[in-house]
């Protein structure tokens, strides 16, 4: 085989931790394995992929990779595969990695496996699970191509102790201006001390139980404690307690992480399907018949008003 | 303007999925518009509220079932629809190639999508409409702005809020907090019955990818449930937390 490429999730430099799931997971096929990164100034951070098991690490670096961009970025993508023939190449399903691989795979006439949370690769051919209606069935999809081609749910794979050569290659630009048909006018990165809610190895969400922003700083302190994201059910968005960018579920975001802690939360079935894969999943609701206990590894029936604080104070002992 | 928006017709997200004879039963499931293509035909309705859209498209793919979509659309105020009739077993690519040539019949200025669907969830349509017109394309957006042949956008994108522009014609697609989608009036579902519907048939494409098999998700291995006081239960969350999850505090 020709090599399993994962494309490099970073901005400012600053690289997503699924790049370093994806990149342990290519490892487990036996095939070389590579890191993609476009932008400026990457070169650096090579060594960064190698302890993570890349082999090689292919980086391009000019001034219009600066930000991601899809018409450089898909551009400078077809002209690497037609000269290097990977086998298959792997982006996270990101807003930007699913636009990259969705405008890629139909530049180049192929077939794409999106937000998939298994995946095998052999020569020619990947196989993908997909968590299909929000989760309540899964679909198990073939993609052969050259190369192969999909995008990974963040969270799923694990980061395993392997490492590689990272031997770093430089193909040449093959993106202009030109390319470019999208001006990123700005981006305001959310301000916020705690993690991303996609990449948090702890989310603490809040739901109408909380009944208002008091309910909702106990989240926050529970979540501080464990070094958490915070997330919410649609009620607690809708609401005004918290962002929309925080909202968990089939219309919000799909979290992975080690723990869930659901408070004030009864568990319907749209507000599963955002978190039901998680690891551990941890309720507390007054409501013995809420949905959410049948989800649950550890759940309390008891007022999450009374709970939280025991539990904050508990947890520091 | 022109403005045409792509909506497809998705299970209701509470209906309970089953498998019959190794595929997804579809009998006695209620369908919807998707979520985001009903806030992405509100956007449309609202820039023609504004006076930026003349006229509102709505167009989509599969079989007869696709019309009720169509239907809900023109009720809430679109002024007509294009139902592109195509076997339901096409995959994003045939999906995509059937959308783009009936879209490029329309010659539309914007094309607006949801920018996932509810139920297949693949995120890959719009763009990829967007790359067989040779449209630019701008996804997951919460606001947008229309003018000199320009259209400037919000997304949530990951970790921030992006604003990217782009010139028309363009593939736009929504975001749920985008709007609040209407409710179709009595007089508007009275009137949707009378705008015209055309039929087309779909452009022949052939399937890139191949389902091996649908399965239902390992059902999970029953918890553990407390009812005692609030103090006991935290205390034993607590123990929970630290012995079996093995938290870290900060
Ligand atoms: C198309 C569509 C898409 C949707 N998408 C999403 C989505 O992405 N995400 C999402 O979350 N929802 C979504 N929803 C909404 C979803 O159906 C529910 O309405 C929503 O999840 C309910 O939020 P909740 O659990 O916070 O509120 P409720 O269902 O009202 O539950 C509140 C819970 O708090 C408990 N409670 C009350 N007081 C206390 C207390 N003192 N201590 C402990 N527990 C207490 C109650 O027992 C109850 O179980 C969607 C709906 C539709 C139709
Ligand atoms: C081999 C194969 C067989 C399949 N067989 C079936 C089947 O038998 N039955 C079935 O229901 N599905 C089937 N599917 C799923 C079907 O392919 C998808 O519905 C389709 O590819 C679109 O992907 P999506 O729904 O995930 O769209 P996304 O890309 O997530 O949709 C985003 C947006 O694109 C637009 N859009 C998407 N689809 C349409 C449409 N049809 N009309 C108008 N606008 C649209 C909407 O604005 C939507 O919000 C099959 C898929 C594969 C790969």
């Amino acid at each position: 085989m020709a090599g399993t490429w994962i494309f490099v999730e970073q901005r400012d430099g600053n690289i997503r931790k699924v790049t370093y799931e994806m990149l342990s997971e290519a490892k487990k096929f036996g095939d070389e394995v590579a890191a993609v990164v476009f932008g400026k100034g990457v070169e650096a951070l090579a060594p960064e992929f190698a302890k993570y098991g890349a082999d090689k690490v292919y980086v391009v670096e000019d001034d219009v990779f600066a930000n991601y961009n899809t018409g450089a970025y898909v551009a400078q993508m077809v002209a690497m595969i037609n000269e290097f023939k990977p086998n298959a190449v792997l982006f996270a399903h990101t807003f930007n990695g699913r636009d990259f691989g969705s405008r890629l795979a139909q530049k180049l006439q192929l077939g794409l496996a999106t937000d998939a949370i298994a995946v095998e690769l052999s020569a020619g051919k990947g196989l993908f699970t997909r968590a299909i209606y929000a989760g309540k069935a899964l679909a198990k999809v073939e993609v052969a191509g050259e190369p192969v081609l999909g995008t990974i749910r963040p969270g799923v794979c694990e980061v395993g102790d392997v490492s590689g050569a990272g031997a770093v290659v430089k193909p040449a630009v093959a993106a202009t201006a030109a390319d470019v048909y999208q001006t990123v006018k700005s981006f305001v990165p959310t301000v916020s001390a705690r993690p991303e809610l996609t990449e948090a190895d702890v989310v603490v969400s809040g739901g109408r139980g909380c009944k208002g922003p008091d309910g909702i700083k106990l989240v926050e302190q529970l979540a501080d404690l464990l070094g958490a994201a915070v997330g919410g059910s649609r009620a607690s968005i809708d609401s005004g307690w918290l962002g929309h960018e925080l909202q968990v579920g089939q219309t919000g975001k799909v979290v992975n992480p080690n723990l869930y802690v659901a408070a004030g939360i009864s568990g319907a079935i749209q507000h599963l399907a955002g978190m039901s894969s998680s690891k551990f999943i941890a309720a507390i609701n007054t409501d013995t018949e809420a949905p959410i206990f049948n989800v649950s590894d550890f759940g309390v029936v008891a007022d999450l008003f009374k709970v939280i604080p025991t539990l904050v104070s508990e947890l520091k002992k | 303007m022109k403005v045409l928006v792509c909506v497809k017709q998705t299970f209701d997200t509470e209906a309970k999925i089953e498998l019959k004879d190794g595929k997804i039963a579809d009998a006695g499931i209620n369908l919807i518009i998707n979520p985001y293509d009903e806030v992405a035909v509100e956007g449309a309705i609202q820039l023609k509220e504004k006076g930026v859209a003349k006229e509102i498209v709505v167009v989509a793919a599969g079989s007869d079932k696709a019309m009720d979509a169509i239907r809900t659309a023109l009720a809430m105020g679109a002024d007509r629809g294009v139902l592109v009739q195509q076997d339901t077993a096409a995959d994003e690519f045939a999906r995509a190639v059937a959308l783009a040539d009936a879209i490029k019949a329309e010659n539309p200025d914007i094309v607006l999508a949801g920018h996932v669907a509810a139920d297949d969830g693949s995120s890959q349509v719009p763009t990829r409409v967007a790359e067989i017109l040779g449209f630019p394309h701008i996804n997951v957006i919460t606001s947008i702005e229309v003018a000199g042949g320009k259209a400037t956008c919000s997304s949530e994108a990951d970790g921030g809020t992006q604003v990217t522009e782009v010139s028309l014609p363009a593939v736009i697609s929504s975001q749920v907090s985008w709007n609040e989608p209407r409710y179709p009036s009595m007089k508007g579902i009275m009137a949707a019955k009378k705008k015209p519907v055309a039929t087309v048939a779909a452009a022949a494409a052939d399937n890139k990818v191949k389902i091996v098999e649908f399965s239902m998700p390992p059902a999970k291995a029953a918890g553990i449930k407390i009812e005692d006081e609030p103090e006991v239960c935290a205390t034993k969350l607590a123990e929970w937390m630290k012995n079996t999850v093995k938290v870290e505090l900060k």
